[in-house]
């Protein structure tokens, strides 16, 4: 059960971010929402590649134990590199849409459909 | 070592490296002056063709052609002591891949020097071309990949480079709202990927396709993946019921980006089968998933073709015409799939389905590109996309006429030209394993026709109109990237069959043949 802990935390983020996404109005609160979504999946990761009592997997001077696993690791760096870009750009867009439109919410960014 | 060996074994590297590189030197080397730029861009995307097209040469003459980074030898895909694990990332350009990168070299090159007149106007062009260079090695990087964390990464490239573009010419906010809707579902769909990757190394400590496909037991777990890919990759192809981005962001686009913006979608479509084909293959229920990749495909193209014909501005008209051809794909596809467990039905007309499910890609991003390509040059000469608001232009503007007529009867499917190649056999193999779908993908083809005749006609037929008197012809980069559009349209329309033959059938036979890709990577059988 303990163990399970993590997955536990991976699926109330992903509810707690999706339901961020759907319901906020606001362009700041969605992003906000795609962030803890992106940290879910990240921590899916990084959970499935551990390894109980294992040690960081540095091999210079280690101790000869068990090593919880560096893909996963190198994976989630790549991956937060990603989400940085993304929170940059969708912030980015959210700053010309305020000054051209006067607002966040995207209710009210709707001109496209008129 | 020559340096045509070396090109020739560092090929798949360098269709992405090429464009990286000239992407991230291009800002510096726009300091110089426009004239170095605009060359330096051109010649890194001429050189990046070049050496697709000798890549995809060397794969359908040899084989599959494999790249493995930072390794001892390039085709050394599982270290000596690894004990038979391939650890390093890997490209694996098989038949499929080389016909994607075909499609994206033509493409790319003809929709850079389009957009070398096209956007010449605007301002901060050095971030457009490093923009449109990152979509080029984005794509390339997607559909040469053979590990899947890899083809996540290219996809989140893509995403960012494409949105980047959409958003390009702000347009009091309008473009931004289009990129924002594309980039936060594209967002989206990348987090579901990378779900799905977790649950694939959960599963099989592996992220080589080849290994996955090779260890693929076909459990829940799986099913749910499954289920995260093709809906994030059905959502990025823009199929219907996904579709909502897709006409916003094709029609606030500037009109090159939009045609390259078709075979960024192509590439996911590329994603979409590479999952179902080569991941999985007959381990999972290939008739349920092949009926729901039909039925996504005749959805595609009712909703699409019945949404164009209302449509007031013509890029957004196109927009829905390329959801709904991107239905026939899926339907060609999909129709292979729902067969591929019976050996009889399958060579009897599954893999003509699928071949042309696959010749109509490379059709469709080459007469779509070529349609928004005349609508940005529409666009470029009277600035206005609304179709109430032209008339007359083919008094004036002759060669840009042509070109669309061109594109317009080869999307509608009428001989000689390319649509017509690839829509007869997706309707002849379709037609026997169940009329009804032909006959509706028939319609569909004449409700395309009248659209595009409606739209002819309010462009370019009628009186001069007095705004337009002094309109003139589209420049002449611009005719020479329509041009090479639709001398490929003409071509492929008229000599179908040595294309089929020599690079479809090959990709169509890759795309079934999961042992080929996996001995190809793995080494025996």
């Amino acid at each position: 059960m303990f163990w399970n802990l993590p997955f536990i935390t991976v699926v109330a983020l992903t509810l707690i971010g999706l339901l961020t996404v759907l319901l906020k109005k606001n362009l700041i609160k969605i992003l906000l929402g795609i962030n803890i979504l992106e940290s879910a999946v990240n921590l899916f990761i990084v959970a499935l590649g551990y390894r109980e009592g294992g040690v960081a997997p540095i091999f210079t001077l280690a101790p000869s134990e068990l090593m919880v696993l560096p893909t996963p690791q190198a994976l989630v760096l790549t991956s937060i590199v990603i989400g940085v870009a993304t929170s940059a750009l969708v912030l980015s867009f959210a700053m010309v849409l305020h000054k051209k439109y006067g607002t966040v919410d995207i209710d009210k960014i709707r001109r496209l459909k008129e | 070592m020559t340096l045509a060996d070396f090109i020739v074994t560092n090929a798949p590297a360098l269709v992405v490296a090429i464009p990286l590189f000239a992407a991230f030197t291009c800002p510096a080397v726009g300091r110089i002056s426009k004239a170095t730029r605009n060359l330096w861009v051109m010649g890194a995307m001429l050189l990046t063709a070049a050496v697709a097209f000798i890549l995809a040469f060397r794969v359908f003459t040899g084989g599959t052609a494999i790249y493995v980074f930072g390794a001892a030898a390039a085709n050394l895909a599982v270290p000596l002591d690894s004990g038979g694990i391939p650890i390093r990332i890997i490209f694996t350009v098989d038949a499929m891949s080389a016909f994607m990168d075909i499609i994206c070299a033509i493409a790319g090159v003809s929709v850079l020097m389009y957009s070398l007149s096209s956007e010449s106007n605007n301002t901060s062009l050095d971030g457009y071309y490093t923009l449109f260079l990152l979509m080029i090695a984005g794509v390339f990087g997607m559909v040469s990949t053979g590990d899947i964390f890899n083809f996540f990464v290219f996809l989140e490239i893509l995403s960012l480079a494409s949105a980047g573009l959409i958003a390009y010419r702000i347009d009091g906010g309008l473009a931004v709202e289009a990129a924002l809707k594309y980039f936060i579902l594209s967002t989206l769909g990348a987090i579901l990927v990378l779900f799905a990757i977790g649950i694939y190394y959960g599963q099989y400590d592996a992220l080589n396709i080849a290994m996955i496909a090779q260890r693929m037991q076909f459990t829940m777990l799986d099913k749910i993946a499954l289920v995260f890919l093709v809906a994030a990759l059905a959502m990025k192809c823009g199929a219907v019921p996904m579709h909502f981005w897709t006409p916003d962001a094709y029609s606030m686009a500037p009109s090159s980006v939009t045609a390259f913006l078709v075979v960024a979608s192509q590439a996911s479509l590329y994603g979409l089968f590479r999952v179902v084909f080569t991941l999985y293959n007959v381990t999972l229920n290939c008739v349920i998933v092949g009926w729901i990749i039909i039925i996504l495909g005749i959805l595609s193209m009712v909703v699409g073709v019945t949404m164009a014909i209302p449509q007031k501005d013509v890029k957004r008209l196109m927009a829905y015409h390329a959801i709904s051809q991107t239905g026939y794909m899926l339907l060609g596809v999909g129709v292979g799939l729902a067969v591929l467990g019976n050996a009889a039905l399958s060579s009897a007309f599954g893999l003509m389905a699928m071949e042309g499910g696959i010749f109509h890609i490379f059709n469709h991003a080459m007469y779509k590109g070529l349609l928004f390509l005349t609508a940005g040059a529409i666009f470029y000469r009277i600035g206005t996309r609304d179709l109430n608001r032209m008339g007359g232009l083919g008094h004036n503007m002759k060669y840009t006429m042509v070109f669309f007529v061109i594109g317009a009867l080869a999307i509608a499917g009428i001989p000689p030209f390319n649509g017509f190649a690839s829509k007869l056999m997706i309707y002849e193999s379709v037609y026997l394993f169940n009329p009804l779908l032909a006959i509706i993908a028939m319609v569909v083809s004449i409700l395309t026709l009248a659209s595009f005749v409606k739209v002819f006609h309010s462009i370019f037929m009628g009186p001069k109109l007095p705004e337009y008197a002094d309109v003139k012809e589209a420049p002449l980069p611009m005719l020479v990237g329509m041009g090479i559009l639709a001398a490929i349209v003409i071509l492929f329309g008229l000599f179908p069959q040595p294309v089929v033959d020599m690079i479809v059938a090959p990709a169509a036979h890759a795309l079934v043949d999961q042992g080929g890709y996996i001995a190809a990577v793995l080494g025996g059988a």
